[in-house]
């Protein structure tokens, strides 16, 4: 089957109904996305299909082969999304396996509504769970990111 | 009984590791020739067994604790670092494999910077004075005239030699006396008391970060394995061939577990070996399985509770502690108040599940873990394998999270078996129904307390009366009583100022595999004695935070001497680490100056404070909430912690955000429950953990400035949350709940 996985071709060898989450992981060694629950409660398993926050556990391979694939590997070339360094500016991170899960989900949502409300960013943002209580830090890194995001789109218009 | 304890309790020492102290330096620094094969990745030249130097200047600095998410694979270093002025963009962190050089690895007990703060600047100390040495060798004057500062060596002539440039020289010098080090100055500090980033910062935003669940071997199979759904069973019967015919598995092995204690043991189970995870869910799914009953097959976790909640409230039980006359005081009393308190099982749930890599090859194992505890994991693995303990490698990864699950080397002893069984490489990846059904759960408990007010007041007796299954039953199936350890955790370590106290406990044979979960038996124990305390002040109409104060009494040091109580002090003695009440009172009174405790709010709203010390800190919490139509919402939770010394004030920040954040999780929402043995919640539906939409809008922490020794960071934020909820639920409502979770009474 054949899948496209940040911006390339991948080929995996697996029964369709394989979920992408294994297929990311075992087959193709994209380790960033991570096993939580498997039964999309969790969202540290988040990634992208074809732009929409997806939860990688509850789509199979045969659904995923059509589309495009975004992984936390794959977000950004250099670690630099403004997620990423709102993350970094909040040092979000505790234990950090839940993190990349948290930011495929937080980009997906500013990319659909870059300013997002406070609930909206509470309600959406509570399908990913953090054990280590990472969500005031969360919620204040993506406030960061879109604030940033805001001036950087103001510079532009002024220029 | 008493001798039964001593003996389960040295023996429970012993399995886990939970000795005191750290690495006991002896006359000399310990050189890096003891450690053959472990600073396998450091490629320098080696100056001791935490430290060496590369040509090209870069400094590697050894992390031999477990980074689980409390940053001491950062915390540790900078000590280091900043103590042998290496400049820290030059440092590198290495993780150690497990060797008992290192001293205690066992990653618990939020003890790290406590038993190793001293222990690392030692070793920064005694690579700086080998690079100074070395430095004054080259050029030819006396050591005391050469400075090292900023990664270079300063000599009396304004000469200056980088720390590479110096390494391979330095590394050939005797090894340092300990006594003569020269430790720098606590004003010349340069990263200690620094929020520096954690060395894994960019790793994990990147998703390069590597957890036990991310190695990847030639050859390995991946194992998912079904085991027996009550304490102790055994496979009856078993069918095998529809697993076997799927695609992708590649082997059905049973993995048998002997009599006994079930200590680090795993469980018995049978293994489903695949090319991939998702072959292995899928065989197992297809596998015919029967177990056998046991002594534990009928444990109900709502019967046993209701039979430790008759049992503490039927009468006396054995008294652990005890001043004055209890029972005369509360004849006398004008007022008496009652209550009884019940908290649950509860499960660990990291977010990543218990997961173990071994390769096992003729004579030899290596491992890969998300492990708390590698020298345990080490011999347990080596005791399955019959193999010597040097035979075996344990490699440390990144932890998703452990908070004690993750101590137990159960996973690891699992995986070796089979890598021995397969002649392959095997990892067992839990999946998180097996995480919440087989977890070393956290006890349940009971707890009845009586106390006496005279006409002012005062709280003249009090008297505590507990049974919960104890952690050494773990280890010793013939435990039933709560150990001195255990009970030194709140319970019978009430620093009350009351003229007359009794502590009792009684029996709670265990059914379930208990171990311990962050801050362990203080989240039941704070939460009875916070909310009882909380019961004497509304009726002896009082504010409750001046009751606690007035309850703490004069400012002093305890000692229990006299009161039949062997304090633990968390295996420190009171000289170093005294239980000084006045800290205490001071985190208490801290907290009352910065949050608005006796604003008028509207109808349903409520303030509900507590407070405990534990892990040798001390920490106080407020917490305001609204209930409306059977609804409680927690608006906010404000924290003031004083843990001693800090070494990264960020990453404690985050700790208490998350140990409280954590606390409110198990307040609102966490219960397991056993029927038939079996323990009914397998996955975040029915064992739900705190999500964004639960956690207050306002977290406010606040660290007290301390000189005083380093003490605990990772769990002493915990405990007081649950009682400060349920005291802020009944002042907003006037509903006083006895029982956790919170969320069996309200909507949360």
């Amino acid at each position: 089957m054949k899948l496209t996985v940040n911006g390339t071709q991948r080929e995996v060898d697996c029964e369709p109904d394989m979920p992408l989450l294994w297929a990311l992981r075992d087959l193709l060694q994209l380790r960033g996305t991570k096993y939580g629950c498997g039964k999309g409660l969790c969202g540290a398993c988040t990634v992208h299909l074809d732009g929409q926050a997806r939860r990688s556990c509850q789509v199979t391979v045969a659904d995923a082969s059509g589309g495009a694939i975004t992984t936390i590997e794959g977000l950004s070339a250099d670690g630099q999304h403004p997620l990423q360094q709102a993350w970094r500016e909040h040092n979000v991170p505790q234990c950090g396996y839940c993190q990349p899960g948290q930011i495929m989900a937080a980009s997906a949502l500013l990319a659909a509504n870059p300013g997002a409300s406070d609930d909206e960013i509470r309600s959406t943002m509570s399908g990913n769970l953090c054990r280590c209580g990472t969500y005031p830090r969360i919620h204040a890194a993506i406030k960061s990111a879109q604030y940033t995001n805001a001036a950087v789109e103001k510079a532009e218009d002024e220029a | 009984m008493n001798t039964l304890r001593k003996v389960s309790r040295r023996r429970f020492l012993q399995l886990t590791g939970f000795t005191a102290g750290g690495l006991v330096l002896g006359a000399r620094v310990p050189g890096p020739g003891a450690l053959a094969g472990v600073l396998d990745e450091a490629t320098g030249s080696a100056l001791n067994i935490f430290v060496s130097v590369r040509a090209d200047g870069i400094v590697e600095i050894v992390a031999h604790r477990s980074e689980m998410g409390t940053g001491i694979r950062t915390g540790l270093p900078q000590i280091v670092a900043d103590e042998m002025e290496a400049d820290w963009q030059r440092v590198k962190v290495i993780q150690a494999q497990a060797n008992p050089a290192y001293g205690s690895q066992n990653t618990d007990g939020s003890r790290s910077v406590r038993d190793f703060y001293l222990v690392m600047r030692q070793m920064g100390a005694a690579a700086r004075t080998l690079l100074e040495t070395a430095a004054a060798d080259t050029w030819g004057v006396p050591a005391a005239q050469c400075r090292a500062r900023e990664h270079v060596v300063h000599g009396p002539g304004g000469q200056t030699l980088g720390f590479g440039e110096l390494a391979a020289r330095a590394a050939k010098l005797p090894m340092p006396d300990t006594a003569t080090l020269r430790m720098k100055a606590e004003a010349d500090f340069r990263y200690v008391g620094q929020s520096l980033p954690i060395v894994d910062l960019d790793a994990m935003l990147a998703g390069e970060a590597v957890y036990g669940i991310d190695v990847q071997l030639p050859d390995m199979l991946y194992a998912s394995i079904e085991r027996s759904p009550w304490l102790q069973g055994k496979i009856e019967s078993l069918e095998s061939d529809a697993a076997l015919a799927m695609a992708g598995v590649v082997d059905v092995v049973t993995l048998e577990a002997a009599d006994g204690a079930p200590g680090f043991n795993p469980i018995e189970g049978v293994a489903v070996l695949a090319e991939n995870n998702w072959s292995a869910l899928r065989g197992r799914d297809a596998l015919k399985l029967r177990w056998s009953a046991s002594a534990h097959s009928e444990h109900s976790a709502t019967q046993y509770l209701d039979g430790l909640a008759a049992l503490v409230e039927s009468g006396p039980g054995e008294v652990r502690r005890e001043r004055g006359d209890v029972s005369a005081a509360l004849e006398r009393a004008e007022q008496m108040v009652r209550a009884t308190y019940r908290t649950p099982y509860l499960a660990h749930a990291s977010m990543e599940p218990p997961v173990a890599t071994a390769r096992v090859a003729a004579g030899s194992c290596e491992i890969w873990a998300c492990t708390q505890t590698p020298q345990a994991t080490r011999k347990a693995v080596a005791e399955a394998l019959g193999l010597d303990v040097d035979a075996v490698v344990v490699h440390v990864t990144l932890l998703g999270g452990g908070f004690g699950r993750k101590s137990k080397p159960d996973f690891a002893v699992e995986a070796a078996r089979l890598s021995s069984r397969a002649g392959r490489p095997v990892q067992v990846v839990w999946s998180r129904e097996d995480d919440i059904r087989h977890d070393y759960f956290h006890a349940c408990s009971a707890q009845h307390f009586q106390g006496a007010l005279d006409a002012q007041g005062q709280v003249t007796a009090w008297l505590a009366r507990e049974a919960a299954p104890p952690i050494g039953a773990t280890f010793d199936p013939s435990v039933q009583m709560n150990s001195e350890g255990g009970l030194s955790q709140t319970f019978a370590s009430v620093p009350f100022a009351v003229p007359n106290l009794r502590i009792e406990s009684h029996p709670a044979p265990a059914h379930v595999r208990i171990g311990w979960l962050r801050s362990v038996y203080n989240i039941p124990y704070a939460f009875g004695v916070g909310s009882f305390v909380d019961e004497l002040a509304h009726a002896a109409g009082r504010d409750p935070i001046a009751f606690w104060l007035d309850l703490l009494g004069e400012d002093r040091r305890l000692d229990f001497a006299g009161e039949g109580f062997n304090y633990s002090n968390y295996g420190r003695s009171l000289e170093d680490f005294p239980y000084d009440t006045a800290r205490l009172a001071g985190v208490i009174r801290t907290l009352a100056e910065r949050v608005p405790w006796k604003q008028s709010l509207p109808a349903g709203q409520g303030w509900g404070f507590s407070a405990a010390n534990s892990f040798l800190s001390n920490m106080a919490v407020a917490s305001k909430v609204e209930v409306r139509d059977g609804q409680l919402r927690v608006l906010e939770m404000h924290g003031v912690l004083d843990a001693g010394r800090v070494i990264n004030p960020d990453r404690v920040h985050a700790q208490m955000e998350g140990g409280m954040i954590f606390g409110l999780s198990l307040a609102l929402n966490g219960e397991i429950t056993f029927e038939r043995g079996e323990a009914q919640q397998s996955n975040f539906h029915d064992y739900p953990i705190a999500r964004m939409q639960q956690v207050p809008p306002v977290i406010k922490t606040h660290i007290m400035p301390s000189a005083a020794p380093p003490s605990g960071v990772g769990e002493p934020p915990t405990p007081p949350v649950a009682p400060s909820v349920a005291n802020a639920v009944f002042a907003a409502s006037g509903q006083r709940i006895r029982e956790l979770p919170l969320g069996k009474h309200l909507d949360v």
